[in-house]
């Protein structure tokens, strides 16, 4: 063999030390050569918004039969209650399968041979991530609430980012017809009060539910840092996310949100809520966000600690 | 320049590397050699700082692995072929590795070039033979231009066209000055390659001795000598120390042990004998590395036939 040095043209001189910008590059390349990432953030895009689409298009067509359901109507919430519910699940995946990939292929052997200090090769993942989740959430949010408003818009009760809407607070339903030989069903309704949407309230909503989903997907990649198994890291998330809360619904109404309101998930009960008090229980959607990355920065730490302390 | 001191290392109860101290010098291949699970991947591990050392210090050109400014410019090393994402191509793979350490982008096409791989560089790599990922590894280790190399079991299933070009690559890479530590759990291959050996059995060093005096130490090294004073020469031979008997069953040549082929012909010319063949016999050093070794086989599977042991007296072969 012909000397193998002599096939490699010479390097520039090195100056400094490898560091986060070089990680944050290698990370970035990462993620985007991999074919899970476009699947995952394909049905994050397709699911939130399609299913948004499908709610907003059913409640208009409802709309039309019984207008009453025109009282009190989130028409924000519709169009991102899909997105918040499911698309964090989906997101969830990806933040697992972001670090637990790198062990389920044993990527991780190379990856830290390459660049052995741990921890900024774990910041650089969770940077990248973070900030591919944000702006993907960011986008997903903001369609769905537009695409969802433009449905509901001929029944005059989408809600708007730029100005002042005024729907029906209550309403007093009539409905004739229906049933065996009396006709199709149609009702009318009498509307009295009123609630006013701020296009702030809305803001907050559109940007808070794609801010939560992105600190679920936080909190998934902490987790998988933790487990070091996609599959386990999803059931643990599923678990917290889904199954706590619904167990939480057995205990005393007196205390029981006491605790709701310290879980991760608590904030998507009040964060896309424009209409009305919302949930008296928990607190405002900003300091329930609070409560979620909280979480994502507990469970963030412990995976880096134990990324850092364990052998690869 | 790699050194070892002290190295210890365990996982839970187990000792996988217990007490090992080594250095490993540049401008040769250094053949790391012990049964399965004797400790080889855990001590590169450690060298690469993926397993913690328990006790010990382990320093490549003088520094920790850990402090490198640049790693992949100082150490390439490869220890598993099939650490890679399969859905990533070789091309991206490559380049998510030379981005840590900040290498230019063009590197990845020569490497992709050198290794052979440049055809299939957009390739995902999961659909790579083994052949192809060890050409992989190796283009990755060779990103950054270093001259320490490690290699964990890098023939380990290849076919013989791929055991040639990477023997042939370790031995030149080993010319141009470089450090190359490469590890086997097979003698036979390291016969081919190392120039140095250290041999390691349940994670304790048992040899560390170049390859000529791993040859010369191993028990079965004879010379083989056809004379037709076959008589003479065993008188002669005895004489001056050493062991010589004649191979009856055989084509009646001598056989001398404890004595080098310079020596025995030296021997003969004294005496005067003539000599129709004079031959260094190498015992076969997977016996020899086998023999060595023996005491320190953590799993040693029950062999029907093989478990016979000298004097045991079965059928009448005598």
């Amino acid at each position: 063999m012909t000397s193998p040095g002599a096939q490699l043209s010479k390097l520039p001189p090195a100056s400094g030390r490898a560091g986060l910008r070089g990680a944050i590059a290698s990370e970035f390349t990462k993620i985007r050569s991999v074919r899970s990432t476009y699947w995952t953030l394909a049905a994050l895009l397709i699911v939130s918004i399609g299913i948004g689409i499908a709610i907003c298009a059913g409640t208009a067509a409802n709309m039309t039969n019984n207008p009453g359901n025109k009282a009190g109507f989130d028409a924000t919430q519709a169009s991102l209650g899909a997105f918040f519910e499911i698309g964090q699940l989906i997101i969830a995946v990806l933040g697992a399968m972001v670090i637990t990939s790198e062990y389920s292929t044993g990527m991780i052997r190379t990856s830290l041979t390459a660049m052995p200090r741990r921890g900024v090769v774990y910041a650089a993942k969770a940077i990248v991530f973070t900030t591919v989740t944000l702006i993907v959430s960011l986008v997903t949010s903001f369609v769905a609430f537009f695409v969802g408003q433009a449905l509901l818009s001929s029944h005059g009760v989408a809600a708007s980012l730029f100005h002042t809407v005024t729907i029906p607070a209550n309403a007093n339903v009539h409905c004739t017809g229906g049933g065996p030989g009396r006709g199709p069903q149609g009702c009318t309704a009498t509307f009295f009060g009123t609630d006013v949407i701020h296009p702030s309230a809305v803001l907050v909503a559109v940007i808070g539910t794609a801010l939560f989903v992105t600190i679920v997907a936080i909190i998934s990649f902490g987790v998988g840092a933790i487990v070091r198994h996609t599959a386990g890291t999803i059931s643990i998330v599923i678990a917290t996310l889904f199954i706590i809360p619904i167990l939480e619904q057995a205990l005393p109404d007196n205390w029981r949100w006491d605790i709701m309101r310290f879980l991760p998930d608590a904030a998507n009960q009040v964060v896309s809520v424009t209409v009305g008090p919302g949930n008296m229980h928990l607190w405002s959607a900003w300091p329930q966000l609070g409560v979620t990355a909280l979480w994502a920065a507990v469970l963030l730490t412990i995976g880096a600690y134990l990324f850092r302390k364990r052998d690869a | 320049m790699i050194e070892v001191r002290g190295l210890t290392k365990r996982y839970g109860a187990k000792t996988a590397v217990d007490g090992l101290t080594f250095g490993i010098e540049p401008g040769k291949v250094t053949g790391f050699l012990g049964p399965n699970g004797a400790g080889k991947t855990t001590t590169m591990r450690c060298i690469l700082g993926l397993d913690y050392a328990d006790e010990g210090t382990i320093t490549v050109d003088g520094q920790q692995y850990h402090d490198m400014a640049y790693p992949m410019r100082e150490v390439g090393a490869l220890l598993d072929a099939k650490a890679v994402h399969g859905g990533r191509s070789a091309y991206n793979h490559l380049l998510c590795l030379a981005q840590t350490n900040g290498l230019p982008r063009r590197r990845v096409d020569e490497v992709l070039e050198l290794v052979g791989l440049s055809e299939v560089a957009r390739k995902r790599s999961k659909g790579f033979s083994l052949g192809m990922s060890q050409r992989l590894g190796i283009a990755g280790t060779m990103l950054g231009d270093p001259q320490v190399l490690m290699f964990d079991e890098p023939v380990n299933g290849l076919d013989p066209e791929g055991i040639l070009w990477i023997r042939n690559l370790m031995k030149a890479l080993a010319a141009e000055g470089r450090t190359v530590f490469v590890s086997s759990h097979l003698m036979s291959e390291m016969e081919y390659t190392a120039d140095h050996l250290i041999v390691i059995g349940r994670g304790k060093l048992i040899a560390d001795c170049s390859m000529s005096e791993f040859i010369s130490r191993s028990s079965g090294a004879s010379v083989r000598v056809r004379t037709p004073s076959a008589q003479d020469l065993v008188t002669a031979v005895t004489a001056k120390g050493g062991v010589a008997g004649i191979d009856t069953e055989g084509d009646g040549a001598v056989e001398v042990r404890g004595m080098t082929a310079e020596a025995v012909g030296d021997i003969a010319f004294e005496q005067g004998l003539r000599l129709h063949e004079l031959t260094t016999i190498r015992a076969s050093l997977e016996e020899a590395f086998m023999e060595l070794t023996a005491s320190s086989v953590e799993y040693r599977a029950a062999v029907p036939g093989a478990g016979v042991t000298a004097g045991t007296t079965i059928g009448s072969g005598v």
